[in-house]
């Protein structure tokens, strides 16, 4: 016989309840990039509008900077380790695959017994793993549940590519999704665009390295061989990021019942800064709307850079607690995640 | 109705104008976008974009490398247009 399943018990509505941040250290200003490639720093600021980034040192590993980012989320969000029913991970840059970081995470902030697993959506990580939350709260999974992008990007960059070499930067962005009595995290306007999966990509998967085809690999200029890194097609990247993906923004405002009007703060994936200029031309926001720039000093920190760029937003007074952001995320894969949050 | 060669030419003047802020009268036929008029990749891609919606083109990225002049555009729109 079908016996009746009694449903778990959830929340009506989850927000996001805190946010906490770890940047590196070391400040890397474009003076450095420039020892390996043939441009200039007034080139870099131009294309990218990035300054400085942060490159994590061999202590930072995505590992202690998840560590310290959750460590003030679940601060911030007045609750305690244990009550963190299920962690959340993305990133595409923590190299031993196995077991799942989030099981160390998990363990070693204290939340022992949560759930825990790894995702990686590329830019649009941080707006994965937030819908993913706002599931497991709503349906009852999990009280509270901790979502981390956390890259250390520099290892995946190769510094002799003109076109990518000043672009990213290392960090972990992380926020404690929980019950709410109000909505506080809109509708997910969310999905792939596996057509352009060669758009923006690692140069060589990891069995690449087997023995036997290590002849095919690419070398560099001292004749050993390269290590993977992130290559882009720029002029699509921009279309697609500019225009298809503020249709999505303007979706997610759509199906949260928002008018640009209502909105405070924009936080677009800080990818660069003429794409957010020319996102938030597109997307005519109002003048009212603060908008992240995180990237001038932050540089492309993949999933990471969402949450960053909110802790700064708040840390800064620049956006306070309540106000009303879109965020979006796009990025390899193509893959794309957009929504309207009340911030914590 | 196609646009004729000089609209086209007067069109991108004003999208170049809006987007790279050049003054229309120094967008010409023979005017290499990059190297006279300033206009970077990603403002090339702004341009491209603007120019589609006013003239009813497709321009893949893969034709947009060859646009090197705005004679080349003209041509491609010309060509191209519904």
């Amino acid at each position: 016989m079908t016996a009746k399943i009694k449903p778990a018990q959830g929340s009506p509505y989850a927000r996001i309840l805190g946010v906490g941040g770890y940047r590196p250290t070391r400040v890397v200003p474009n003076e450095e990039i420039l020892k390996h490639i043939d441009s200039s720093d007034e080139w870099i600021r131009s294309r990218s509008g990035i300054a400085t980034r942060h490159w994590a040192n061999d202590e930072e590993t995505v590992a202690e900077m998840t560590l310290e980012a959750a460590g003030k989320a679940v601060a911030d969000a007045g609750i305690t380790a244990d009550q963190v029913g299920a962690v959340i991970i993305s990133t595409v840059s923590h190299f031993k695959q196995t077991p799942a970081i989030a099981t160390e995470i998990a363990d070693r902030m204290g939340a022992r017994k949560a759930a825990a697993f790894d995702i990686n959506a590329g830019c649009a990580g941080f707006g994965y793993g937030l819908t993913l939350a706002k599931g497991l709260v709503v349906e009852g999974s999990a009280d509270y549940v901790l979502v981390v992008g956390a890259e250390r990007l520099s290892d995946l960059t190769d510094l002799t590519d003109r076109s990518t070499a000043f672009l990213f930067g290392d960090g972990a962005g992380a926020v404690i999704v929980g019950p709410s009595d109000e909505p506080g995290i809109g509708p997910s306007i969310w999905g792939s665009e596996g057509d352009k999966r060669d758009v923006i990509s690692q140069t060589i998967p990891w069995d690449g390295f087997r023995v036997g085809d290590v002849a095919q690999l690419p070398l560099g200029e001292d004749g050993s061989v390269k290590f993977p890194a992130l290559r882009q097609e720029g002029q699509t990247v921009f279309r697609w990021a500019v225009f298809e993906m503020a249709k999505v923004a303007q979706q997610a405002l759509d199906a949260a019942g928002i008018t640009p009007e209502d909105l405070d703060v924009f936080i677009p994936h800080q990818a660069n800064m003429r794409i957010i200029d020319s996102m938030v031309k597109t997307l005519k926001l109002p003048e009212h709307v603060t908008v992240a720039r995180d990237v001038e000093t932050t540089g492309n920190t993949s999933a990471a850079s969402i949450p960053l760029a909110m802790e700064r937003l708040l840390a800064t007074g620049k956006a306070r607690s309540g106000d009303t952001a879109l965020v979006i995320g796009f990025g390899a894969g193509l893959v794309y995640a957009a929504t309207v949050v009340t911030l914590p | 109705m196609a646009a004729t060669q000089e609209e086209i030419v007067s069109g991108l003047a004003e999208i170049v104008n809006e987007i790279a802020g050049i003054p229309t009268e120094d967008v010409q036929l023979e005017k290499s976008f990059t190297d006279d008029l300033d206009v970077d990749s990603l403002s090339m891609v702004e341009v491209v974009v603007a120019a589609e919606e006013r003239f009813g083109v497709k321009i893949p990225d893969d034709d947009v490398k060859n646009l090197k002049t705005v004679g080349d555009a003209t041509d491609y729109i010309l060509k191209h247009q519904s």
